[in-house]
């Protein structure tokens, strides 16, 4: 593997950087693998890493349907963050927090890593005491908060209407000032140098089409590029968790739904941090190219399309335009969506499963982006030692049962409302 | 956008309608009977296909009655609706 520097950017502008190597070679699949992840987005990719890196196992195949990064790797609004206020999550995400926070050196990739800030707009009284507490429990965990007052917000944020007549008028807001954005494709292109660079085979266009299990234990998989064996496999599928889960005859509390995002026309730099509202459902950020990038809530209906309805945008867009009255001239240049495997308490599973050798990397609902490096790194963890780090212990398929739900919004078994 | 149809109003766009779930599940006969793991499995765990799904929705912003649909998740495509207690053609279900 070519180490990117100045040196070598140097050395390839010499030869007028037509002489660059690929980033990570396209093998054929061999008969037989120890750990077979299923799934070449972020967090399929970054478990290779992280198993090869930390576990020191590099005979191992990443296999990915399509593209790589082509699912919600390369769909989401690139927002990183910590807030959580379960110990849980708040541990879990702040680990992620900290691998981001080295990973453009780690990976040797500029993944463009960008501690802008997020900012919680609140809107009422009860909102504030909430953001408070969570603020509050987040210090405690080690994790960085600050509570805004309305001034304040308006001082960091000058075009958000801070005005007391705005229809939903902002009382101050909780800041997170290590959040910010990475550029998620370069997520994606990092980790598969990196796992390619430890002799990791990545095979693109090879779709699972089975998973063999004989006496209770997995021991390979059927795909449309012949069968492969595997001491071990992992499942980090997203939104087609439940139907690849059912290949081993697994059914998992979840349902997959659609999440949409949009960017307008780039326009010069006029937002600098990430915004969230509490008021309808909106979160906005800044490309480095300019677009404003936004999301709001899933359409809220199990579907597996990638491609969601006018209602959403049109949702998104009034909320944008009404706490941002300067956006309303802009228009929107494209909208898309990604299928997301929404959990019944809004929490991810990183776990064993009840087949032996086969693990669960999912229902990541819309806040897998800013897992992507914790959650390679437990993953690789969970399948090299055959067990949970304790960063992912409490991630488990049978929480429900045990009444361990890990429910941060308190909205109980409905996945729309998470 | 879709439109539902609805069995007292006919076809309404989308946004009239709040997607009640998976219509696919029925509340245990005898609760007081039942096992932690029947009671785990009715209230979270889901078959979630890729394609037809029996499904609640209320028309929230029209008569307010509730109804079920079969509608295919790969497409948007609503294949059939009926009222509470009437049977949902082609979902294969007898009531």
């Amino acid at each position: 593997m070519t180490r990117y520097s100045i040196f070598s950017l140097a050395r390839n502008a010499l030869s007028h950087h037509e002489g660059w190597p690929e980033a990570w070679r396209s093998p054929d699949p061999k008969p037989s693998y120890d750990v077979i992840i299923i799934g070449g987005g972020g967090h399929g990719l970054a478990t290779a890493y992280y198993l090869a890196k930390e576990h020191g196992i590099t005979n191992v195949a990443v296999l990915e349907k399509g593209w790589l990064g082509g699912g919600n790797t390369g769909r989401n609004t690139t927002i990183v963050r910590s807030n959580y206020e379960l110990e849980p999550n708040a541990h879990f995400y702040e680990h992620s927090m900290k691998l981001w926070e080295g990973l453009t050196r780690d990976l040797n990739f500029n993944i463009m890593f960008s501690q802008r800030g997020v900012i919680n707009l609140a809107h009422s009284d009860p909102q504030v005491d909430a953001y408070m507490r969570r603020g509050n429990a987040m210090r405690l965990n080690g994790i960085d908060a600050e509570f805004l007052d309305r001034e304040h917000v308006q001082a960091k944020v000058p075009i958000l209407d801070c005005s007391t007549d705005a229809r939903f008028p902002i009382m101050g807001g909780l800041l997170q000032p290590r959040g910010g954005t990475a550029r998620h494709d370069a997520v994606a292109w990092g980790y598969a140098r990196g796992a390619d660079g430890h002799g990791i085979d990545i095979i693109q266009n090879c779709e699972v089409t089975g998973i063999s299990i004989e006496d209770g234990r997995v021991t390979g998989v059927a795909t449309t590029r012949g069968p492969i064996t595997a001491k071990k496999v992992g499942m980090a599928v997203a939104g087609h968790s439940g139907h690849v889960a059912a290949m081993a005859g697994l059914r998992l509390p979840i349902e997959s739904h659609v999440l949409q995002a949009l960017v307008t026309e780039p326009v010069k730099p006029i937002l600098d941090t990430v915004v969230t509202f509490g008021a309808g459902h909106l979160y906005v950020s800044q490309s480095d190219k300019g677009e404003l990038v936004m999301g709001g809530d899933i359409d809220g209906y199990n579907t597996y399309t990638q491609r969601g309805n006018l209602p959403i945008i049109e949702h998104v867009v009034a909320t944008a335009v009404t706490f941002f009255p300067i956006f309303s001239r802009l228009r929107v240049m494209r909208t898309w969506g990604g299928t997301v495997d929404m959990s019944m308490d809004g929490s991810p599973f990183i776990c064993k499963t009840p087949v032996d050798g086969l693990y669960l990397n999912g229902g990541w609902c819309y806040g897998g982006f800013k897992a992507t490096p914790a959650s390679g790194w437990v993953f690789a963890h969970t399948i090299a030692q055959d067990q949970p780090h304790s960063l992912n212990q409490a991630f488990t398929l049978d929480r429900f049962a045990l009444g361990h739900t890990i429910d941060e919004k308190g909205m109980g078994p409905v996945p729309k409302a998470h | 956008m879709f439109n539902i149809r609805c069995p007292w109003c006919g076809d309404r766009p989308e946004i009239e309608f709040s997607y009640g779930g998976d219509a696919s599940r029925s509340r245990p006969d005898a609760p007081e009977t039942l096992s932690d793991d029947a009671w785990h499995d009715y209230v979270f765990i889901r078959d979630n296909p890729a394609g037809p799904h029996a499904e609640y929705w209320q028309h929230t912003g029209g008569c307010r009655q509730w109804l079920r649909a079969l509608r295919n998740t790969t497409t948007h495509e609503i294949l059939a609706t009926a009222a509470p207690g009437e049977p949902l053609p082609l979902s294969g279900e007898r009531k």
